[in-house]
């Protein structure tokens, strides 16, 4: 009846709190959330493993950071007028991580600092495909991600 | 309608800090738009809306956050959600522009796009090929 319970109590309780704790309310979150539990159990995603969990605040601190400071880079960019003094380009950079949770994660960490976009994963060659507003010199995006991003996911995730 | 005569009930360190977070985020989405009509190419042009996704975002939800907060009007469980869906639908939508760009790019063999994936295409082709 209830493939994930964490998820299908998530989603009353994500139910209730956007639409009011009333009795309907909370048989209309119940309904919901068993069908959504099922609709998630047909597409059999893997389980996610999370192995040090603690390390999961330190990593919201790191991206954090970096957001707010790529969005006064890009900013700044944008704002910089006509003379155009950046070089945007496309940068491939192998990656150790496996498990598609990490992938995930690390593709929204990419993707919601701005300045850089990952664009697609070859998970034949297992690289990814990165694209860089202002490209100064590839072997520091490439070690930025794997060091800054990559180790602390494999630590978490795998 | 009502929120109006809330604000007058608001002390004055909360108006300016909800103002500033307002600001900061309002502006930066602002920017991101600037950016998104002036940028030259279309992978340039897909970073500027990030700016809009992700501190554009945050700031006004925190901005409401403590607007609603200090008021004590409700709970601020909204704004978290907000955030996160916002943060978490933004690569899919990218992703799918971006990579129909690059199969487009591609597929007319433009230079600009083939002369730095190529590294990677001879590996490919045998690998999909088998």
């Amino acid at each position: 009846m209830l493939p994930y319970p964490l998820l299908s109590a998530s989603l009353v309780i994500m139910w209730l709190a956007l639409n009011g704790f009333t009795l309907g309310h909370l048989i209309l979150g119940c309904i919901v959330a068993v069908f959504a539990s099922w609709g998630m159990a047909s597409l059999r995603p893997a389980k996610p493993r999370l192995r040090k969990w603690y390390l999961l605040p330190k990593l919201v601190g790191i991206v954090l950071y970096d957001i707010v400071r790529s969005n006064v880079a890009v900013a700044s960019i944008i704002l910089g007028g006509h003379r155009r003094q950046f070089k945007s380009g496309f940068i491939t950079v192998p990656l150790d991580v496996e498990s598609p949770m990490a992938l995930a994660v690390l593709a929204v960490v990419v993707t919601s600092t701005p300045g850089t976009a990952w664009l697609e994963y070859n998970s034949l060659n297992r690289t990814v495909l990165i694209h860089v507003l202002d490209l100064v010199d590839e072997a520091e995006w490439q070690t930025l991600i794997k060091g800054r991003y990559e180790a602390l996911l494999m630590e978490i995730f795998e | 309608m009502n929120i109006m005569d809330h604000a007058v009930d608001l002390p004055v360190w909360a108006a300016l800090l909800v103002s500033f977070f307002l600001v900061v985020g309002s502006g930066l989405t602002l920017i991101g738009t600037i950016g998104f009509s002036r940028l030259p190419s279309f992978y340039e042009r897909i970073h500027a809306p990030t700016l809009g996704t992700s501190w554009g975002t945050g700031g006004i939800v925190m901005a409401s956050m403590i607007f609603f907060t200090v008021l004590a009007t409700r709970p601020v469980i909204h704004e978290i959600l907000i955030g996160i869906f916002v943060t978490v639908t933004t690569p899919v939508t990218l992703m799918l522009l971006a990579r129909a760009a690059l199969h487009r790019d591609r597929a007319e063999g433009n230079p600009d796009v083939l002369a730095e994936v190529s590294p990677d295409e001879p590996k490919r082709g045998p690998a999909l090929g088998e």
